[in-house]
């Protein structure tokens, strides 16, 4: 594939006090592929995951998206950035707990200006699609695990992103509901044209990707990449 | 996508998937050893429950000899096939090389195969991380095969796929395992 990359990290470096989590990270992600971050634990999967999505800022190294360096960017433009282009999915749905389902799904539409009820109507159609459209008025804490996965998968990609940075997303599921989860959001990404960023240790779950890169002590090489 | 298997260097016969052939050569890049020694050695390293017959290690001699290997050093008084001293030849060598550098084809029991490429790659002093690294990749490349292929709605077709995924994943869970103590690995080794 030749493809320009979407997201392009350089030689990323990220330390906490004296803890270097990120030590020459290299990655690059093409639109739509799935690429799966691997790694023992501790070795700056997560770091790394947070620094391409501008949540954290990298102490040096150079970070790419769309030609856009988002080192230089100011912080108001990289979270604009993020609610227009990036969804997120982390281990623990992270769902707002007073919304019911629903409500939470449409969140990035209402965040983008969007009125409620073409805002629920779409998200009640990501509900449907990933078989969850019956929790639509229940509260997370009334919900499944799995169930609550769903949801967050289909509030990620609710208001079309171009990358989707989803972090252990079926870390708290047993196998066959994060299998059911890695299968709905790796199919929606695919049709969307969405790439995605899937941090796991687990390799049932990085099958799921089109290739893997590991990070070893805050280091990974990305083979695929365009010099 | 990688065609995967189509180049194979067969010097040896194999026996539970482990390559006698290749293993007595890389016993021998420390240095030249009678036959009765490699015996010897490979019973204590890598025989286990299953030591070589005597047999077995000098058809596989002639084998590698015949196919320049080996050469013979020199011959102790007294004949026999034993009292060869055999020595590894700059084409046994490459054949290691190529042999430790070719990923195992990925299959439920093959860590016996591994565990003798990771002690052999920490003896002659090669990366085993690579190794183990090489290996990673080519098992997670059939795990995405068999993940496609579950895709379908054969559920018993996805029951054989689930089967060798869960296998694939213990040895996967042991390699990283193996990757996380190489230091003490090769220590232990080379005592
Ligand atoms: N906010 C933080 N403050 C201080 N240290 C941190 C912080 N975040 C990460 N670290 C440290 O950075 C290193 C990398 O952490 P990171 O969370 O990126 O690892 P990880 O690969 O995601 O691990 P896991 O698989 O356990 O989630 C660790 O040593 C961790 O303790
Ligand atoms: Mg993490």
């Amino acid at each position: 594939m030749t493809t320009e990359p979407l997201l392009q990290a350089t030689d990323v470096r990220k330390s906490y006090g004296r803890t270097a989590a990120l030590d020459g990270a290299d990655l690059t992600v093409r639109a739509g592929e799935v690429v799966a971050v691997m790694g023992p634990s501790g070795s700056g999967k997560s770091t790394l995951l947070h620094c391409l999505a501008g949540i954290v800022r990298a102490d040096s190294g150079e970070l790419r998206y769309r030609g856009q360096d988002l080192t230089a960017m100011s912080d108001g433009r990289r979270s604009a950035l993020r609610r227009s282009d990036f969804g997120f999915v982390f281990q623990f749905g992270q769902l707002v707990p007073e919304l019911t389902c629903l409500e939470n799904v449409a969140i990035p539409l209402r965040l983008a200006g969007e009125r409620r009820r073409a805002a629920e109507a779409k998200a009640a159609a990501w509900l449907e699609r990933l078989e969850v459209a019956d929790v639509a008025g229940q509260r997370p804490g009334e919900v499944s695990g799995g169930q609550g996965q769903r949801v967050a998968v289909a509030r990620a990609l609710v208001a079309g992103p171009r990358v989707i940075f989803a972090d252990e997303p079926t870390g708290a599921l047993d196998s066959l509901n994060g299998e059911r989860v890695m299968r709905l959001l790796t199919d929606a990404a695919h049709d969307t044209g969405a790439a995605v960023v899937l941090v796991t240790h687990e390799a049932r779950v990085a099958a799921y990707s089109d290739r893997e890169i590991v990070v070893r002590d805050g280091k990974s090489r990305d083979t695929e990449r365009v010099s | 996508m990688r065609g995967g298997y189509t180049w194979r260097v067969y010097t040896a016969c194999s026996v539970g998937g482990m390559s006698i052939g290749h293993t007595l050569l890389g016993l021998l890049e420390s240095g030249p050893r009678h036959g009765y020694d490699l015996k010897r050695a490979f019973d204590e390293r890598f025989g286990h429950d299953r030591p070589l017959a005597y047999g077995q290690v000098y058809s596989t001699m002639a084998r590698l000899l015949k196919n320049g290997l080996v050469e013979v050093e020199g011959i102790e008084p007294g004949g026999g096939p034993e009292r060869k001293r055999y020595a590894i030849t700059d084409a046994g060598i490459t054949d290691v090389e190529a042999w430790l550098a070719q990923p195992e084809r990925p299959e439920p029991y093959l860590q016996t195969t591994l565990y003798t490429k990771v002690v052999l790659a920490l003896l002659t002093g090669r990366s085993a991380a690579d190794l183990l690294d090489t290996q990673r990749a080519e098992h997670l490349r059939l795990m995405r095969e068999l993940t496609r292929r579950k895709s379908s709605d054969d559920l018993a077709d996805q029951l054989i796929c689930d089967h060798a995924l869960f296998h694939l994943e213990a040895d996967l869970r042991w390699l990283e395992l193996t990757a996380a103590r190489l230091d003490q690995l090769a220590a232990a080794v080379t005592r």
